[in-house]
């Protein structure tokens, strides 16, 4: 029984990471058929959001505050994460709706070039950027207005890009002799975010004991997911999501700012991931390459839990955790010792983190030979549905 | 002998003095490091086109060739590693893992009969039956991508776990083997291993030109460019989506084979998640649909790459990401679609030479005009989603 | 055509700003009177998962290199030679590792490469310079069971580190031992041999299991740990890079800690993954080492010093970081003894050169590997290690002891035989 309790917690504890990873990806993927890439990066910067705001605590304000820097951490993540994402969508995603491969290959770019940006950025590397930015952005304003009329206005455009890139670029190497400017903020290497103190131990609950991390990600999760449930289904808002969601033409017809909705909607998974970011903090290592360790993960989930609907991504993604637990650990030789040679040997082949996996997808794979669309399709009479 | 050197001719001449060119002035010219990477990433090439067959015609994105390609690969590896051996002798990390006889699926591999068709006949019966399992229920999209993406991790953590099997992380090494006499890391064989590669790029053009042209490269554009359809008129496309994604499975393999023996070695690493995003953006910079567009990415993107890696490591993320950006926002066609579709003349158009004028001039000239006059001459984009 | 136009515009703009990410560090050229250069190649990566490690060798190479410079250079029939490097990018890749030592020895023409991180890339590169008849130094520990005549070894052998760790384990902590590693080739036969080490020395191994590289869900090795492990024992862990840091944050909220009875003896873990990880996680687990920053010798201190006030004041320097440096002093002195940058000639000088590396007075030995002291520490709040013991200075052994496979083989590449790589004693 003790085991099975065990199971249960420690797969609720695995599966509840899941939830909260891919809840973000769910809403952005049921709304605008758009898999985002960059979801995993979204959830790093919501991690390193959390790397400085605990040092901001530990530097300037009184000790006695630090405990609770985790939960001042969780809206300041969900903000950072949530504008890159509104100004990702703003920039690219936009230019590419109707074209969800493409915007997967472009979401790919981005996911690189944020994790190259928070290797390298520097104080000289971030005024470099800046300028350049800002440079390409006024040329255009300080320009005769007739030149932006011409038949080399392309190249104008390109060019003026061109030259305050390479500006910035120069500037960014001259600051770059200054050793004051030039350490980079976060560098390649893992950053140190220490939980708090009490977020370290642990409670026994009759024989089960439960890491205190794993009971705030928990919690943190089923805030979550009550926040969003209630949003889609209370708000306004949120009422025209659902409806962007079921049939886009109609919604637009009807006087709904689609557009409007799309940044809402992609600002707000974007900064689930954020809160997810933070979430993982306590868990395991915060690196650029945080991202990479969660997202295939989370594309599973999304696949399984089929569109449209939260539960489906709530108990794709339990149920992946439960199945990953009990394969990963082996609990299922404890359960049934005297299993015949055979079995035994096959499950123990699989009882080892890595071939959980293996086994996981496959498990994946069958059952969508049952269920194509996931767990819950959603219903319609489309000819693709 | 203006006649000679009008466009036309030229047009058809180029292609052939740019095969004699690589084929027979470059190994007498070139380093033999140099050719060996030219070779390498000619030989990448082949695995080019077989995403471009999948996603450029079919318009299925698929971010998992790095199973095929591995597989492939260890193939052809793992016929090296016996092929030197002694008979009664065990490949030398066998030993390290304590494994004392030779793994049942190693023995047909003592073949070379076996190797030379399980290069290709391997990937593409995983192909062939991943595809089928997947296309029989109509997932397509994103989903197809996704799973695609997932199996490749799949395959990646049993490759990367299994030591006594197949050496795990290490992977085979191929340079001290010997084929035909040779030693395969040395110069000569790799000179005749360029020649082969560049053969086999040959061929395999002409194999997916053939395809692609007539009835079967109708279908498959057709189930790109709406696949309802296609069925509604009677066709299976499963079928189709099947044979095309075996094929470019198969041409993956031979790909993976050449990449191996002129690398020197085959790992796990084939599969890592990014190398397969990678390939296909070298078909989506060398332009999709377009079959020499393909090669040229594979190639032109790699040398990049390697140059760049050599000078600004740092740097090499965030050209690529800009690539992913720039490639899906500004140049859906590639380079190649771009020049077909006169990119170049507008160019120059756009300092001042007026391009030939296929109205009325000053119509021609007048930016409104062209804006117009450009939504009828590029004919729709079948939005290869 | 304003619609192309615009969309290209769009994409230059991408184009333009991700060039414009791109920063260029300034190169300074060192002045002084040279009669020469010699290059060397240096391969690690900078970018990739394993940046995060390699960086800090490749800057310790650089630095024994500006200093060799700075007295001079090398010194070959009386000119004075500039030591320049050639620095490569193995992008934690392993085919692209092969590929720059190929650039390397082909194109650039170097004398010797310094490289390698990961056992995976050493095994990459071996082909490449055996078939070229090439010289790697490489600087990391590893998991022995190779004796190349193309690398010279200058980080532990396993008898220089997991057997003596094994054994104070034994001797001080118990004899229930489970094993943890990431699923590649280090752990893996790193685990075979102290496995077959516990054997022969009365331990046991109540479990073993590996984490995929980068995997960062480890309840259900906590699960077994708990299982085989209920009243605490020895848990000897060998995962590398990310892995560690979600291993110690979840052991620790599981209760899985010294103060409960588990004694964590760590062989990836250095003053730098400390500081990546949190020494609040770290304190009061093991680690068994050639070299500790808190090693108290002048060599030591100078060495911490210098590798500060080049690279900055929060660094730490660690045993790769040592090793790396005493190997580009080491590939020097023995051109010196050789009066000679070709590779031959250095392997052949390089046996029974010395220097003294801040863990002391180290000595090629005849299987290209180094003498090398033997330290077990315990993680210290400040993230520093206390030194619990030092063995002295012990031989390396390539071809392991303990097992059968390699029982009685000995490597030796002064005797003049064709199997001196792996020959029966």
């Amino acid at each position: 029984m003790d085991l099975l309790y065990d199971t249960l917690f420690n797969g609720l504890a695995i599966g509840s990471v899941l939830v909260l990873a891919a809840l973000g990806l769910a809403v952005v993927f049921g709304l605008m058929g758009v898999i985002n890439m960059a979801h995993g990066e979204l959830m790093m910067l919501g991690a390193y959001t959390t790397f400085v705001v605990q040092n901001i605590f530990k530097a300037v304000l009184p000790e006695a505050l630090f405990p609770v820097y985790i939960l001042v951490a969780i809206p300041l993540a969900f903000a950072v994460s949530g504008l890159v994402g509104l100004l990702l969508e703003k920039t690219v995603i936009r230019r590419l709706y109707g074209r969800p491969l493409e915007t997967l290959l472009a979401t790919w770019g981005v996911s690189l070039i944020l994790q190259q940006f928070v290797r390298s950025v520097s104080s000289a590397f971030a005024i470099g950027l800046l300028l350049a930015v800002v440079g390409g952005l006024l040329v255009p304003r300080l320009t005769p207005k007739q030149w932006w009329q011409q038949r080399w206005t392309p190249l104008l455009g390109t060019g003026s890009w061109i030259v305050s890139g390479l500006i910035g670029i120069v500037v960014a190497s001259l600051l770059g002799g200054q050793r004051v400017l030039d350490q980079p903020w976060f560098s390649a290497r893992n950053i140190d975010v220490t939980a708090p103190v009490w977020l370290r131990g642990s409670i026994d609950v009759g024989a089960v004991n439960m890491p205190a991390a794993r009971l705030f990600i928990i919690a943190l999760t089923v805030v979550a997911l009550v926040a969003v449930g209630w949003f889609l289904q209370k708000s306004v808002w949120g009422m025209r999501i659902r409806a962007v969601t079921q049939n886009r033409p109609m919604s637009d017809c009807l006087g709904i700012p689609t557009e409007k909705v799309d940044a809402l909607t992609f600002l707000i998974g974007s900064g689930l991931a954020g809160v997810a970011g933070v979430a993982v903090t306590l868990l395991g290592s915060v690196g650029p390459n945080l991202g990479g360790n969660y997202i295939v993960d989370c594309f599973m989930v999304v696949v399984l839990g089929g569109v449209g609907k939260l539960a489906g991504t709530v108990l794709a993604a339990l149920g992946i955790g439960v199945l990953s637990y009990i394969v990963g650990s082996g609990s299922l030789l404890l359960v049934w010792p005297a299993m015949p040679a055979g079995l035994n040997e096959l499950i123990t082949f699989f009882a080892t983190t890595s071939m959980a996996k293996v086994l996981v997808f496959a498990v994946i794979v069958v059952f969508l030979q049952i269920r194509p669309a996931g767990l819950f399709p959603q219903k319609g009479r489309m000819v693709e549905a | 002998m203006a006649d000679l050197l009008s466009s036309r001719n030229l047009r058809r001449a180029l292609p052939w003095v740019v095969i004699v060119v690589v084929a027979l002035v470059l190994p007498a010219v070139l380093p033999p490091f140099r050719l060996n990477l030219l070779g390498r990433f000619l030989s990448l090439g082949i695995v080019a086109l077989g995403i471009d067959l999948i996603w450029g015609y079919t318009g299925m994105l698929s971010l998992g060739q790095g199973i095929f390609f591995a597989l492939g690969a260890y193939a052809l590896g793992m016929y090296l590693q016996l092929s030197s051996l002694e008979p009664g002798q065990l490949p030398e990390f066998f030993s390290l893992y304590g494994v004392k006889s030779l793994p049942a699926f190693w023995q047909p591999f003592t073949s070379p009969l076996f190797t030379f068709f399980a290069i290709w006949v391997i990937p593409a019966l995983v192909a062939g039956v991943l595809g089928y399992l997947v296309f029989r229920n109509r997932i397509k999209g994103v989903y197809f991508s996704i799973l695609t993406q997932a199996a490749l991790l799949v395959f990646f953590n049993f490759f990367n776990g299994q030591q006594k099997l197949i050496n795990g992380t290490n992977g085979l090494k191929t340079d001290t083997a010997r084929l035909f006499g040779l030693l395969v890391g040395s110069d000569a064989m790799q000179r005749h291993l360029f020649w082969l590669t560049v053969v086999l790029v040959i061929a395999a053009w002409f194999l997916c030109r053939w395809l692609t042209r007539g009835r079967f490269g109708d279908a498959l554009v057709a189930i790109r460019d709406d696949e309802p359809r296609l069925r509604f008129t009677g066709y299976n496309p499963t079928a189709y989506k099947t044979v095309v994604f075996a094929v470019a499975g198969a041409l993956a393999g031979i790909s993976g084979a050449l990449y191996t023996v002129q690398s020197g070695i085959v790992s796990p690493q084939y599969m890592a998640v990014p190398f397969s995003i990678e390939m296909v953006i070298w078909v989506a910079v060398g332009g999709r649909g377009t079959l020499i567009g393909a090669v040229l990415g594979a190639v032109l993107i790699n040398y990049a790459k390697s140059l760049v890696s050599e000078q600004l490591p740092e740097t090499w993320l965030f050209i690529q990401g800009g690539l992913f950006l720039l490639v899906v926002t500004a140049l859906p066609d590639g380079l190649v679609g771009w020049w077909r579709q006169g990119g170049p003349g507008r160019l120059i158009a756009m300092v001042g030479v007026p391009p030939k004028a296929a109205t009325y001039p000053s119509l021609d000239l007048d930016p409104e005009v062209q804006a117009e006059h450009s939504d009828i001459d590029t004919t729709p984009r079948g939005g290869a989603s | 055509m304003r619609k192309t136009s615009l969309r290209l515009l769009g994409g230059a703009t991408a184009l333009a700003t991700s060039l414009s990410l791109v920063a260029c560090g300034g190169g300074d050229k060192a002045s002084g009177d040279f009669d020469g250069e010699v290059k060397v190649g240096i391969l690690h990566s900078r970018s990739g998962t394993m940046a995060i490690s390699e960086n800090t060798v490749a800057e310790a190479e650089l630095m024994a290199i500006d200093e060799i410079n700075a007295k001079g250079g090398v010194k070959i029939d009386g000119k004075k030679l500039k030591i320049v490097p050639v620095e490569e990018d193995g992008a934690s890749d392993w085919p692209t590792f092969a590929e720059k030592a190929k650039k390397l020895i082909d194109q650039d023409q170097v004398s010797v490469v310094f490289g390698g991180w990961t056992s995976a890339s050493r095994k990459a590169m071996l082909p490449v310079f055996e078939a070229k008849d090439h010289f790697l130094f490489y600087p990391i520990q590893y998991e022995g069971q190779e004796c190349s005549k193309n690398i010279f070894y200058s980080g532990a052998a396993p008898n220089q580190q997991a057997e003596p760790a094994v054994d104070w384990l034994l001797k001080n902590k118990g004899k229930d031992f489970f094993l943890v590693g990431s699923d590649y080739v280090y752990p893996r036969t790193a685990n075979t041999i102290m496995k077959e080490q516990l054997k022969a020395s009365g331990g046991k191994v109540v479990g073993e299991d590996y984490l995929p590289l980068g995997n960062t869900e480890v309840a259900p090795i906590i699960a077994k740990i708990k299982q085989a492990l209920p009243n605490g024992g020895v848990i000897v862990n060998t995962l590398n890079g990310d892995s560690n840091v979600a291993f110690f944050k979840q052991m620790k909220a599981a209760g899985i800690t010294p103060a409960n009875g588990y004694s964590i003896m760590s062989f990836s873990i250095a003053e730098e993954e400390i500081a990546a990880i949190g020494p609040e996680y770290l304190e009061g687990t093991y680690a068994a080492w050639n070299y500790f920053q808190s090693l108290d010798t002048p060599a030591s201190k100078k060495f911490t010093a210098d590798f500060k006030a080049k690279y900055g004041d929060k660094r730490v320097t660690n045993d790769p970081a040592e090793a790396a440096y005493m190997m580009v002093y080491l590939w020097a002195a023995a051109a010196e003894k050789a009066n000679s940058v070709d590779d031959n000639k250095v392997r052949e000088a390089l046996v029974g050169v010395s220097f003294d590396a801040p863990e002391g007075k180290v000595t090629v030995q005849p299987n290209h590997h180094v003498e090398k002291l033997v330290l077990i520490g315990e993680v210290q709040k400040d993230g520093m290690f206390k030194i619990l013991e030092n063995k002295g200075f012990v031989k390396p052994v390539a071809w392991n002891q303990y097992v059968p496979e390699t029982k009685g083989y000995t490597c030796d590449w002064t005797q003049n035989r064709p199997d001196a790589g792996k020959y029966k004693m």
